[in-house]
């Protein structure tokens, strides 16, 4: 079963809870300047973002065919079968790449250590898999964030839309971003009002950089043949021209 | 004396570049990735990346372009200046593993590749490519180390596996500085459209084939004047149109790849972006016009000034692939820190460095050796055609 979480930005409160939740299960530091911080950082894996009355969350989107997983040379990051993308500090070599593709702009360095690590939201993978809900949903009291089955999520954002429509923007954040994610988001404005980047390919990413790698095989053994080819040519050929010469 | 004090003074720029370097180090090692530079979550590779690992691997390119130009297509009067090229490639590639070590979070993991895989990755491509083509060109710079010590047997030995080994250079060449481009094409909602496109890898091994070239009439040009040598001027002229002739392709490529894509409305929004796109583009035209015109191929001077106009062409193409098409979509504006640019200027000083001791002890240069040695890795004697470039 394939979990998912929901945010639905109408029922937030800006209460930040859940950041809280989150810090205190990762040993994070939270106090009011790490809470009026509005941004990913290696001390806030998740925040709420204030745009005048309405709130907006942010946390990894936890992606179905994720772009860091993808572009990783040391896989250091793993889709989980449960949902949740997370990450093994032990292989990482620190090369970034994750963070300069991820569409959602969530992964976050810690730069100032000497034993750097990328961070991000793994989904409360340790309670997931206790079939137990994520920090953040368990401790919101509007029950804005919600940890279900994806399937079901996704229906019920549906559900929850249709039934409302005055009140909704009619689409869910995640159900397509990046070829679809395990984080659904719905909204009363259009997201990008609300800081969620809605120029995302609506398809996987990793078949951008597939689509060049999947010839690498053809290109070394073409280029050996014609490499070949050309010295074997190139080379009898002065054999040739010597043995005329003499 | 004129010389001497030349010397004297790139004697003292590179003093004080590499300890500046040194201090950079410091900060880097004693301190953390965020202490000795400006990158910030929402712009995570800087220089380090756009111009020492980009550019170095580019400008590395004379390697692979003239090893296969005479051991693969046997165009010998080329010779003179294969060794010089590998040599440059080299150090070119070693410095880019210098720069990754500082690059890095964790460079001591920077073998994980090797044994965790992922075939997916473009980064698993490039480490790998990194890897085997700098063993490459060990290889392809041994002869010179044994040659210089007499090691005749081992010399004999290594010339058995040197087609084999040319060839892999040319096919790991091929794969990592298309590679370099691929990198990027998975940041399509990132980058800015004029330097997006799917053809990125095909444009980054294009324009890296003309740097190899603009790089081996770049440095014939300085060991010429260092060493007081006569500069293989026929063969520079034939490299100066071969070079003109890949400047035009990849331009015409890159415009009509623009206006397939229907890009050219990006020049119309205000930013660094359409000015520095400007610079990119004349930087490569203006010595691509020069280099076709017969005149311009008649002067020593005039060539090696329009090499290096593309040169920094080039330089400006792979920082803007790297840092300008990404600057607008990353909402912060990247300037890098004074140890980063230590630390690039540093590696560079030192390659000048490293290949005058190198071109100085080793036999680089046909004709720094008494008696004439024999070609490197072939027994036949200089062709016709290579007699006839020695005499003109």
């Amino acid at each position: 079963m394939v979990k998912a979480v929901l945010y639905d930005s109408t029922l937030c409160i800006g209460c930040r809870q859940c950041e809280q939740a989150c810090a205190a299960g990762k040993n994070l530091p939270y106090n009011d300047k790490i809470a009026a911080e509005e941004r990913l950082s290696d001390r806030k894996l998740t925040t709420i973002r204030t745009y005048g009355e309405r709130f907006s969350r942010k946390l990894c989107m936890h992606c179905q065919d994720p772009t860091c997983v993808s572009v990783c040379p040391v896989t250091a990051l793993e889709k989980t079968r449960l949902g949740p993308v997370i990450y093994h500090e032990d292989r990482c070599m620190g090369c970034r790449y994750c963070m300069a593709a991820c569409p959602f702009q969530v992964p976050v360095y810690e730069w100032h250590s000497r034993l750097p690590r990328m961070r991000k939201c793994d989904m409360c993978a340790d309670l997931l898999v206790k079939d137990q809900p994520t920090r953040c949903s368990t401790v919101c009291p509007m029950n804005a964030t919600i940890t279900g089955e994806r399937s079901e999520l996704l229906a019920e954002a549906r559900k929850r839309i249709a039934a409302n429509p005055s009140q909704y923007y009619p689409e869910v954040y995640g159900a397509t971003e990046a070829g679809g994610t395990s984080v659904f988001v719905i909204a009363a404005v259009a997201f990008n009002q609300i800081g969620y980047n809605t120029l995302i390919p609506k398809s996987p990413m990793p078949a951008f950089t597939w689509s060049v790698l999947q010839h690498i095989p053809q290109v070394v053994a073409v280029g050996t043949v014609l490499m070949g080819g050309i010295y074997w040519i190139t080379s009898r050929r002065e054999d040739v021209a010597r043995e005329e010469g003499r | 004396m004129g010389t001497h004090s030349r010397f004297t003074f790139w004697r003292i720029v590179g003093a004080v570049l590499l300890l500046a370097a040194l201090a950079a180090t410091v900060l880097r090692f004693a301190g953390s990735l965020g202490d000795a530079t400006n990158l910030s979550d929402r712009f995570p590779w800087g220089i380090w990346i756009g111009f020492d690992v980009l550019c170095g691997v580019g400008l590395a390119a004379g390697g692979f372009t003239l090893a296969a130009t005479v051991h693969i297509f046997h165009l010998k009067r080329f010779e003179p200046i294969v060794r010089p090229a590998i040599l440059t490639a080299f150090l070119g590639y070693l410095l880019v593993c210098a720069a990754l070590m500082f690059d890095l979070g964790k460079p001591w993991n920077i073998w994980h590749p090797l044994v965790m895989w992922n075939p997916h990755s473009v980064m698993f491509e490039v480490g790998w490519c990194v890897m085997l083509y700098t063993t490459v060109l060990f290889l392809e710079f041994l002869p010179l180390v044994l040659e210089r010590f007499r090691l005749e047997r081992a010399r004999r030995m290594l010339r058995r596996f040197m087609i084999p080994v040319v060839i892999l250079g040319v096919i790991l060449s091929t794969l990592h500085q298309s590679s370099l481009g691929t990198l990027f094409l998975i940041m399509p909602e990132k980058m800015n459209a004029l330097w997006y496109t799917p053809l990125l890898p095909i444009l980054f091994f294009v324009s890296a084939i003309a740097t190899g070239l603009a790089m081996t009439i770049f440095e014939s040009w300085h060991s010429a004047r260092a060493f007081a040598r006569q500069l293989e001027f026929p063969l520079i002229q034939k490299l100066a149109r071969v070079l003109a002739v890949m400047i035009a392709v990849y331009l015409a490529m890159r415009f009509m790849d623009i206006s397939g894509r229907h890009a050219w409305g990006m020049l119309d929004q205000p930013g660094a972006e359409r000015w520095l796109f400007t610079l990119e583009i004349v930087l490569m035209a203006v010595p691509m016009l020069l280099l076709l015109r017969e005149k311009t191929r008649r002067s020593p001077q005039a060539i090696y000034l329009s090499s290096v106009m593309y040169l920094l062409g080039f330089v400006t193409n792979r920082l803007n692939v790297g840092i300008t098409s990404l600057e607008r979509a990353s909402g912060v504006e990247y300037m890098p820190k004074w140890s980063e640019v230590a630390v690039t200027l540093g590696l560079v000083a030192a390659g000048f460095a490293i290949f005058r001791l190198a071109a100085q002890h080793l036999p680089v240069f046909e004709d720094a050796v008494e008696p004439a040695p024999p070609a490197a890795w072939e027994e036949e004697a200089p062709g016709p055609a290579y007699a006839a470039a020695q005499r003109q």
